[in-house]
């Protein structure tokens, strides 16, 4: 703290800022013949940076070094360390910024839906991408994949300032977006920063059977009242009757794997932390709601439509394992679902649903909401603990375990919002009766977010094992030309799957069959007029700007695969095309090998799979 | 045997850290590294120094006492301890003597009186005592800013007297540590480099001990303890001292009022310094003696705050006519007819074991192999010691009891008056060590231009700009000094740092008020005024 590269100051905004979000100063070396100064006493709350951040760059629209060091000061860290933090997230700037900034996602899902025409026509009527618009407090900037695909091509609008605002537009068009420039200068942006048409995002809401989503159509599900009029709670009351153990048993007969990616059983990482905080042990559970894999948004629409469902699945996850603390790590993107949730939590503690005794028991738990900023990495799941305790966001080596040594080097459970969206269904109708849906060694149901070229793109809940066929017409068939040429499985990390293997079984174990991974419930379609060169070269594009850079095989690999591919797409290989081809193989394969988290690893999923399928390059 | 009890790993593991008198921050910053460790262990930190330094912003509560009122401060909170029930009765009865007499004296310390004499609020005062009472361990550490008074031994033991009240010494984890600035100069003092003591702490006065030098070394060593280096400047100025040899020092800067210092040194029938440096002390000798650096030149040990003895090799050769100091005096010796043959460091550290008890079990072949030892360490089987005084913990203790001791506040020498109505302190800074001598060379990055440290509400008093020079007067001497404000500092109290003799010279106005146990003298404390210059 006595670490200054300067000897910035704040300017009174940002002072207040910083203050809101921590409480006021304690006296600070006024010096005014004060003989003992108590400080430090905010030292161990380095958690707390990443909001004080959000307060900075909220108010001012950027993060100044006078902001950074008093950030600094006031929590007891050296000001190089948050600088550190402040320049790993892709939403804070450390250069003077306009207060309203346009992100304009051009990612693989909104590229295929005119992103490009949208960028071209911004760039005619706003001016180039990143600079000044002329005339106006603000700027437009490109932007990977936004979370919403179902609506592509999309953007969103944040406004710094003294009432700070956040806007979706999706689909975008350029007058929509001049318009919310415009609103912003005049600050008259609506408070609601998306109006979410439920029959656009979830074109099936509303029709039988449906399981996990059957509230999203509901517009009152967002209030307490009505979340508990429509069975809401029942599940919490009946797990407090069936105690920890109970609601363990249950969990475990279900088979409920987790939706976030990994597939990993449920129960057991709920027991392992349950057997430390039997012990004395202080445990936590996290809510990974950091959902950046591109093209995906069912854990979004989750948290809009049907909030309270994944507070009382959090609720009681925590209740089983034995958490006394909830984080939820919200994606920094979706400020319509950080409304949501944020009331809801506090719904959900006025009406004795969180904080101490909950419904009139001896079981206490609360929750708070910490968002991203815009780093994918964040998903991960050390990561994600790095990034809540005011570290950069770079995951930990595996093992320990989070369940061994997760947020705050205390025993957590970590689960996906989906996951957790499962739990208050598992418990009401018992978990043998749920493992009858969907497959052997994949129960219950699946959201799956489905865009590109797709009829009816949304999210769709179907049970595991239907297949990508069905799916697809589900979704009323292949849009664009109508000739599929290609569905990318399980987003950016996923795999291509040729449209001579659409009867393969969206089950953990079905995609196993074809080589492929269900994800994060991504099936993003192309049809035959899109070059899937230029995909592949997004994602490879996407993972090069998404490494956190603490690896080599990570940090060197997704810089080098996307040189590699932009060789072979310009037609000017190293040597022959087999040659910069057999590179690839071994880079992917080092990747794969010796990265320490699932991004490495993951990174030349997609890319290796297109050119296992078809002869792209030649 | 005096050296800090703990080890930096305690510093790392403990639950309260006092930090008394340093700015370890900027003075001591490998320890201050093992204790910023601890606070982000969860250790809860207290520092007490008149400046609110770098090292107090990262306290949990900073003391800002009046400049030389520690004692009253410590009686305070030894008072504060009894009366909340706070003590550690059973290690008091078990290990220690005098609680009774320390108890009736410090009895007049209420809370009160302490506030009023340090100028601390009561309620504050209370806070650091009961945490460090009721820490399960606690650590107190401290430096220059207890032991350059007039009464430096008295500062130290009112400290001691808080570590028996508690029992906070002899355990892991709970100690009284002196922070050593250099890496070394815990070992200097364990050679024997210290008035009355022979290599191992064993005082010269001690037949029984001097008896056994004398068997090993075959000669009659002198049965009475020697000066120390105020001590020396003293008998300068009898006529007593007349001839001086001068290894590593550089007395010229580094004592209280220069100004005499100067003078006797200049005074001296003959003066040798042997130094790394060409140093101010070196400009007055009549020979000077080209040093090697001891941290990579020359063979041997040093030996860490810690009593950590660990091995220094040789990397480099010295550059031409430089000699290695065992070279320089084998060659003296012999020349003064005696000849001890070829200077082996490793022969020598051998002859020591076999005269300083603690370090016995140090061979180099166990040095190398275990990263360095801690002392004491008596035979080769011995780990050595983590910590000191574990044995006022056995049962039954080891030794004689640990005794209270009765201090007095006294306010420091130079007082401050209507002509002399600012409280001068000094010390040193991150880029700079002592004189300068072996860090002036050195560009860094983070050293400001030399000036005197002012509070903002003394620059508007005196209409100073920053930067703007002043005429800073003391009862002895005067410099000529541009002002900074540093709102660290409270009006009245102002700062000079002890590095740039060359620009500013600070013992000008330091007072060579000595502690007659100690032999250092009250840098931290003098009286000064300060003018307007005009410009020359």
């Amino acid at each position: 703290m006595d670490l200054h590269f300067t000897n910035a100051q704040p300017i009174p905004e940002e002072r207040a800022a910083v203050d809101a979000e921590l409480g006021a100063a304690a006296k600070l070396g006024d010096g005014r013949g004060t003989r003992a100064i108590a400080n430090g006493h905010l030292r161990h709350e380095r958690h707390l940076l990443l909001p004080v951040l959000h307060a900075i760059q909220k108010r001012i629209g950027w993060i100044s070094p006078g902001a950074l060091n008093y950030a600094a000061l006031r929590l007891g860290i050296a000001p190089a360390e948050v600088h550190g933090v402040a320049s790993f997230y892709g939403m804070f700037s450390l250069e003077p910024a306009p207060a309203t900034v346009v992100h304009v996602c051009d990612d693989i899902g909104c590229e295929v839906s005119g992103a490009e025409k949208l960028c071209a026509e911004l760039e005619e009527k706003l001016g180039a991408e990143g600079k000044p618009c002329a005339g106006k407090n603000a700027k437009w900037k490109r932007s990977a994949c936004l979370g919403l695909c179902e609506r592509a091509p999309a953007a969103l609008v944040t406004v710094a300032g003294e009432r700070p605002a956040e806007q979706v537009i999706a689909p975008a068009s350029a007058s929509q977006i001049q318009s919310a420039i415009e609103a912003a200068e005049h600050d008259t942006l609506p408070g609601i920063p998306d109006e979410l048409k439920v029959e656009t995002a979830a074109p099936r809401a509303g029709s039988a059977g449906l399981r996990l989503s059957r509230r999203i159509a509901e517009a009152d599900a967002i209030a307490m009242d009505g979340y508990r009029r429509l069975g809401g709670y029942q599940a919490l009351a009946k797990a407090l009757e069936l105690g920890p153990e109970g609601v363990l048993r249950e969990v475990a007969e279900s088979r409920l794997l987790g939706r976030g990616g990994a597939a990993f059983p449920t129960a057991k990482k709920w027991e392992a932390v349950r057997e430390q905080s039997a012990q004395g042990k202080t445990c936590y559970l996290v809510c990974n709601a950091d959902e950046s894999e591109p093209g995906t948004f069912k854990d979004r629409i989750l948290m809009e439509r049907d909030p309270f469902a994944v507070i009382e699945g959090m609720t009681i996850a925590a209740f089983a394992s034995g958490a006394a603390t909830g984080f939820i790590y919200l994606r920094g993107e979706y400020p319509l679902a950080a409304q949501r949730i944020s009331h809801a939590i506090s719904d959900a503690r006025k009406a004795g649903l969180l904080g101490e005794k909950i419904l009139g028991s001896g079981f206490r738990f609360d929750v708070e909401l910490r968002r991203g900023a815009g780093a994918y990495i964040c998903g991960e799941e050390t990561a994600l603990f790095n990034s809540i305790e005011g570290y950069r966001g770079e995951p930990r080596n595996k093992p320990p375990f989070p369940t061994q040594s997760g947020l705050f080097r205390q025993p957590t459970v970590v689960n996906n919002v989906e996951t957790l969206a499962n739990v208050p269904l598992i418990i009401v109708e018992g978990g043998a009766h749920y493992a009858r849906t969907g497959t052997e060694n994949s129960t219950g149901t699946r959201l799956f977010c489905v865009s590109g070229h797709v009829r009816r793109p949304g999210l769709y809940e179907v049970e595991m094992g239907t297949t990508l066929r069905s799916l697809i017409q589900l979704a009323s068939g292949v849009g664009g030309s109508g000739k599929l040429s290609a569905v990318l499985l399980g987003g950016a990390a996923g795999t291509f799957v040729a449209p001579d293997e659409l009867d393969v079984a969206l089950s953990f174990e079905g995609a196993h069959v074809i080589g492929a991974t269900l994800g994060s419930g991504v099936a993003m379609l192309f049809d035959d007029t899109v070059d899937l060169r230029r995909i592949l070269l997004r994602i490879a594009e996407f993972f090069r700007q998404e490494t956190c850079g603490q690896c080599v095989p990570c940090r060197v690999g997704v810089v080098r695969q996307q040189e590699s591919l932009r060789r072979l797409a310009a037609g000017k290989p190293l040597g022959k095309v087999a040659d910069e081809l057999a590179l690839l193989k071994e880079m992917s394969q080092a990747m794969r090998d010796s990265s320490i988290c699932g991004l490495g690893q993951t990174a030349s999923s997609a890319v290796d799979s297109a050119l296992k399928r078809w002869r792209l390059f030649s | 045997m005096g050296g800090g009890t703990s080890s930096y790993r305690e510093i790392e593991e403990t639950s309260v850290i006092l930090l008394w008198g340093s700015n370890a921050r900027e003075t001591h910053p490998i320890f201050f590294h093992h204790l910023l460790k601890g606070v982000r262990n969860g250790a809860k930190l207290y520092v007490i120094d008149p400046r609110r330094t770098s090292s107090a912003r990262w306290a949990d509560l900073w003391l800002g006492l009046e400049v030389g009122s520690d004692i009253a401060l410590a009686n305070g909170m030894g008072r504060e301890i009894i009366a909340a029930g706070l003590t550690n009765d059973g290690f008091i009865r078990h290990a220690t003597s005098g609680f009774e007499t320390y108890r009736a004296h410090v009895e007049e310390y209420t809370l009160q009186r302490a506030e009023k004499d340090t100028g601390v609020p009561a309620e504050a005062i209370r806070k650091v005592a009961h945490a460090y009472a009721r820490a399960p361990r606690a650590q107190l550490c401290w430096t220059l800013g207890i032991t350059e008074h007039h009464n430096a031994v008295d500062n130290v033991l009112a400290l001691v007297n808080l570590a028996l009240l508690t029992g906070h010494v002899g355990r892991y984890g709970s100690g009284v540590n002196p922070l050593r600035g250099q890496n070394n100069v815990q070992g200097g003092g364990d050679m024997g480099a210290i008035p009355d003591r022979l290599p191992g702490f064993q005082h010269i006065e001690n037949e029984e001990l001097r008896a056994r030098f004398e068997k090993a070394w075959e000669v009659k060593l002198q049965p009475k303890r020697g000066w120390t280096l105020s001590g020396m400047f003293d008998a300068m100025e009898r006529g007593d001292l007349t001839t001086l040899y001068v290894l590593g020092e550089n007395p010229a800067d580094s004592e209280a009022d220069r100004h005499r210092a100067l003078k006797l040194l200049g005074g001296l029938e003959f003066l040798v310094v042997q130094d790394l440096f060409y140093t101010r002390t070196a400009e007055l000798a009549h020979v000077v003696l080209p040093a090697a650096a001891g941290w990579c030149e020359t063979e041997g040990t040093v030996t860490s705050s810690e009593r950590r003895v660990q091995r220094v090799r040789r990397a480099v050769p010295p550059p031409e006519g430089v000699r290695d100091d065992l070279d320089v005096i084998y060659d003296l010796a012999r020349r003064l007819g005696h000849d001890w043959g070829k200077p082996d460091s490793e022969a020598i550290w051998n002859e020591l074991r076999s005269l300083s008890p603690m370090h016995g079990g140090m061979s180099y072949r166990r040095l190398e192999q275990n990263g360095g030892l801690q002392w004491p360490c008596y035979d080769e089987s011995h780990p050595g010691e983590t910590f000191l005084h574990g044995r006022l913990w056995a049962d039954p203790l080891i030794g004689p009891r640990a005794p209270f001791s009765v201090v007095h506040h006294e306010a420091p020498v130079d007082q401050l008056d209507k002509d002399f109505p600012i409280r001068l302190t000094t010390g040193r800074r991150l880029d700079d060590y002592n004189t300068g001598v072996q860090t002036e060379h050195f560009a860094s990055p983070l050293r400001r231009e030399e000036a005197l440290d002012l509070s903002p509400e003394d620059g508007v008093r005196y209409q100073l700009r920053e930067g703007e020079k002043v005429r800073v007067t003391s009862r002895r001497g005067f410099v000529v000094a541009p002002v900074r404000f540093d709102p660290g500092l409270r009006p009245g109290l102002a700062f000079l740092d002890i590095h740039a003799h060359g620009q500013i010279a600070t013992n000008n106005l330091t007072i060579d008020a000595v502690d007659p146990r100690s032999g250092t003298a009250e840098f931290k404390a003098a009286a000064i005024r300060i003018e307007k210059c005009i410009e020359d």
